[in-house]
């Protein structure tokens, strides 16, 4: 068996191809998927990619959310199926609701571009299991609204219940509160982070690691702990 | 023909970082005496006909659903700025005399 992971395009979607063929090198099909579609192809995972949906008008994701195709995603998540947001596509699961929280301007207000150093939080999400907890990772970071902000309740219940998925390492590039670079749901199956693990899957075009300039692939164990995890369950 | 405010605001615990760079910006400018910036949402919302209880009930909804994250934003008003007419006087000077 192939796993299937659908990758969606929204209007202004960027990363859509770099997702698909993140999704390819780290050996599943990937299945193009459009917002005005209400249908998921019998997928086994989806991935919102990063980019500028609706040009980011009103807030970053906030149109997006209400695309034909995002009502099959959400009730796809809630059934349990792995689903991903990368930047903007994070921006959509907060606005959708299956992540808490928000994203506001970077506290600096500059678009910011660089290869960010990462530690992973939860290595049992459906898209961490290939990560030891607390390792670190470098993959590249863009963006203008990813300032990671929710009420102290919620980030305390996050940070209890083991859901803060990612912490920026060294430098916060944006503002989040406590250092969130990404998160989870209760069931680990819906996950979101700012940074870009789909830019960071093949030698010669992910940033640089500590042997030699770009040759990063911290970001492929993304997709394939989803990989395995669906080949499991399957 | 009448048009709706609806007024959206950063909520007070959010830092707002646009109206941070503006109340930064006023004093090099030589604006004296501002404390604090915040910056929000103006739409203005025409709709056909009258504005009924039930079209502002829509538009509050539309306000809290689209218009809006609760997350990090309230809506602070929802009002009726000008009723009837072309509305050719300009949005100032209507809601003006709909306040008088």
């Amino acid at each position: 068996m192939t796993a299937r992971i659908g990758v969606v395009t929204f209007p202004g979607t960027l990363d859509d191809r770099d997702a698909s063929r993140a999704v390819r090198l780290a050996g599943a099909e990937a299945v193009e998927l459009f917002h005005a579609d209400a249908d998921l192809k019998d997928v086994d995972a989806v991935v919102l990619p990063g980019g500028f949906s609706y040009g980011d008008y009103l807030r970053a994701g906030a149109i997006a959310r209400f695309a034909p195709i995002m009502e099959k995603v959400v009730d796809a998540a809630n059934g349990g199926m792995p689903v991903l947001g990368i930047c903007n596509g994070f921006q959509v699961l907060t606005e959708v609701h299956l992540l808490p929280g928000s994203m506001i301007k970077n506290e600096h207000l500059h678009f910011i571009c660089r290869d960010q150093t990462l530690r992973v939080e939860n290595a049992e999400t459906s898209w961490t299991t290939e990560y030891q907890d607390g390792e670190e990772i470098v993959i590249p970071l863009k963006n203008q609204d990813g300032q990671y902000v929710a009420d102290d309740y919620t980030l305390d219940q996050l940070e209890a219940e083991g859901r803060v998925a990612f912490r920026y390492v060294g430098w916060n590039p944006n503002g989040s509160r406590r250092d969130i670079a990404g998160i989870t749901n209760e069931r680990g199956n819906v996950v979101g982070l700012m940074p870009h693990p789909e830019h960071a899957v093949e030698a010669g075009f992910g940033p640089d690691s500590r042997e030699a300039g770009r040759t990063g692939t911290d970001g492929l164990a993304f997709f394939t702990s989803a990989i395995k995890g669906l080949l499991a369950t399957a | 023909m009448a048009t709706i405010l609806v007024h959206v605001m950063p909520k007070p615990e959010i830092l707002d970082p646009q109206g941070k760079a503006v109340g930064a910006a006023l004093p090099r400018l030589g604006f004296e005496g501002i404390s604090q910036v915040r910056q929000g949402k103006r739409f203005e919302i025409t709709v056909d006909g009258e504005v009924t209880d039930e079209v502002l009930a829509n538009v509050r909804t539309a306000a809290e659903t689209l218009l809006s994250n609760p997350v990090i934003e309230d809506v602070v008003q929802v009002k009726v700025v000008r009723e009837g007419g072309c509305g050719c006087g300009g949005h100032g000077k209507a809601e003006k005399d709909l306040l008088a």
